[in-house]
């Protein structure tokens, strides 16, 4: 009953392609966006801020980035981390040489400089496929983060190597640094999240995203229909990049302010959650990346609530029952539901067309 | 060579000229010096026993193989380097042996990919998506939605392709080489596997793309009652060789051909 689509008529191809085709999605939708937007920022806290909503929409983006490229074109990547270092670096490089520069148009630049990056990792990608091109992308990660270890240059030759952010105003409220207002951040990282995964969605329903998935499927086939395979290969890694390197901006201008590379976008830190968050999210599809990043988000602070606050472990020991009951979940996850949270989601859907009265 | 000079060519002349054909994977010779002549408009068929270079055949014609030497007249120009994405720019279309059918998306969408190479936006514009872009993607699916009406595939139209019996399967990829609205359609065994029924279908929709839409066909096939019924020509192979070429009531009296297939009396 409550998707009842019978009596939706869609009279033009148009409609019929929408992103949001059922009347309910739609409702539901600018519902969501409604309480995004005006309730969510009289209400944020600090903690709400940097616990919970900044890195969900930080590993959002950085999981839609990832999806575009994994689950859409089929291109397994290790490096998430290492982009989204090539994204903080360039916001931070480019805050010193452009003092002047609007924070908004910083990031997308970063993005853009991520995206060149991507293309360069990405030519491998035409000689060799699954796991081979997932371990030639490990390589860029750990050769990424060397480098930014190596050449001062890069963190400005400070003593500690690490980079810090300084503040940035939109319309006269600091969105970065110290004495940003938790609702001006919040908002700042969900207007992106929300104009890049439309933009996103957009792709993947027009023609670059069904070359990708051609090339994804069968790339062969793809290649005798006329689908270039490097340029649409090489188009995944560029866009997939320029995403993860406007998460790896917003990671580090919004949500920490100050970093040192190896620990922030080691390999353990970044590009393994971020893949576990498309596989439990759901590969190729793009409400599986923001449920994936929820899951990875609020999964750990769950468990901390329950084990240190309800049943009274310590800290640390809650912290090893964490790790475990993790990999478990992980594991229980890919065998009882490989195609992740969205199809769970699109199941419950089929089950509430009819719900409560089945027959 | 563009797919305007293959429009221009008359139907009942060559289209495809086959000169001197060899193909060699090291010491194997797939082809040797096959030639043969495709004229516009015909159902052809390419027949011969299991390995005789049928098939390589068809990936020499798309240029997914490149010959070891001989030379491939298309549309009345010799062509050097082929690439498939070229062949299908130029309007040749395929299917292929074994189903290669984008198996994780839609029947539609993978029909919506026999028209990439027609969509002309760039990515930005796909980002944005708004005017443009939006009569594109109608316009092209209105051609696809023609498709899905002709080969019946109404009902299936959301379903993901890799959940579809193999007679449907073989259906959407004749879809989605239809979808390309190509001038030259090349067919690798469309009606393995099928029974009597499907294979009624499936020639139905081979001779009435023919006749309606009137593309070329090229079709490889080995149910003999079917080629001899469809095809207007037929050429035999067998170890790479070219033994007989000609109408079907000539290549059922060809006595080589007969050799090939039945054996020789000692």
């Amino acid at each position: 009953m409550i998707y009842k689509e019978t009596g939706q008529f869609k009279s033009t191809y148009e409609s019929d392609h929408s992103i949001f085709p059922l009347i309910q999605d739609k409702i539901a939708f600018n519902i969501l966006m409604l309480v995004a937007f005006l309730v969510v920022p009289f209400f944020i806290d600090s903690y709400w801020e940097k616990a919970i909503l900044i890195p969900f929409l930080i590993y959002s983006m950085a999981a839609i980035g990832l999806n575009i490229l994994t689950g859409y074109c089929g291109q397994v990547s290790l490096g998430t981390g290492g982009f989204m270092a090539v994204g903080a670096f360039a916001t931070y490089k480019i805050m010193t040489f452009f003092p002047e520069l609007n924070i908004m148009i910083i990031v997308l630049l970063s993005g853009v400089i991520t995206a060149f990056v991507g293309i360069l990792f990405g030519l491998p990608s035409l000689r060799i496929k699954g796991f081979y091109l997932a371990v030639a992308t490990l390589a860029s990660q750990f050769f990424i983060i060397w480098l930014f270890n190596k050449v001062p240059w890069f963190y400005n030759y400070s003593d500690t190597g690490q980079i810090t952010v300084s503040e940035r105003t939109m319309f006269g409220v600091a969105v970065t640094g110290a004495n940003a207002p938790p609702y001006a951040t919040y908002l700042f990282c969900l207007i992106l999240v929300i104009i890049l995964g439309f933009a996103a969605k957009n792709m993947i329903r027009s023609k670059i995203g069904r070359s990708w998935m051609a090339i994804r499927d069968m790339d062969i086939a793809a290649e005798i229909i006329g689908v270039p395979p490097l340029k649409t290969k090489l188009s995944a890694f560029a866009i997939s990049s320029f995403y993860i390197g406007i998460a790896g901006s917003l990671y580090f201008a919004v949500y920490l302010g100050a970093l040192e590379v190896t620990e922030s976008f080691d390999i353990m830190a970044i590009s393994f959650p971020v893949l576990f968050m498309i596989i439990i999210g759901g590969l190729g599809s793009m409400l599986g990346s923001f449920l994936g990043a929820a899951f990875i988000v609020l999964l750990p602070i769950f468990l901390k609530n329950v084990m240190v606050d309800l049943i009274g472990l310590s800290a640390v020991t809650a912290k090893h029952f964490e790790i475990t009951i993790w990999g478990l979940l992980m594991v229980v996850f890919l065998i009882l539901e490989p195609h992740g949270l969205a199809r769970l989601w699109s199941i419950a859907k089929e089950k509430l067309r009819k719900w409560p009265f089945p027959y | 060579m563009s797919l305007t000079k293959i429009q221009s060519i008359p139907y009942g002349k060559e289209v495809i000229k086959i000169k001197n054909i060899s193909l060699a994977f090291g010491g194997v010779k797939a082809l040797t010096d096959v030639s043969f002549e495709v004229k516009k408009g015909e159902v052809f068929a390419i027949i011969g026993p299991n390995g005789a270079g049928k098939s390589s055949m068809l990936n020499v014609i798309n240029g997914f193989y490149k010959p070891t030497s001989g030379q491939i007249n298309f549309a009345g120009e010799d062509r050097k380097e082929m690439i498939p994405e070229f062949a299908a720019k130029s309007g040749i279309a395929r299917t292929f042996q074994n189903i290669a059918l984008f198996k994780g998306m839609s029947t539609l969408d993978n029909l919506m990919t026999g028209r990439l190479l027609k969509q002309k936006q760039n990515f930005l514009m796909q980002a944005l998506y708004f005017g443009p872009v939006q009569k594109e993607e109608a316009y092209h699916r209105d051609k696809v939605e023609r498709v899905i009406d002709f080969l019946d595939l109404q009902a299936i139209r959301r379903t993901p392709v890799g959940s579809l019996p193999y007679g449907l399967q073989k259906r959407v990829e004749l879809g989605r080489a239809l979808a390309m609205e190509p001038e030259i359609l090349l067919l690798d065994e469309p009606m393995a596997g099928m029974n009597v029924e499907e294979k009624q279908d499936m020639s139905r929709f081979v001779l009435t793309a023919n006749d309606e839409f009137k593309t070329t066909i090229v079709l490889i096939e080995h149910d003999m009652s079917v080629v001899m019924d469809i095809s207007d020509r037929i050429v035999v192979l067998d170890y790479g060789k070219k033994i007989g070429e000609g109408k079907p009531s000539e290549i059922l009296k060809n006595k080589a051909v007969i050799d090939a297939y039945l054996g020789v009396a000692d």
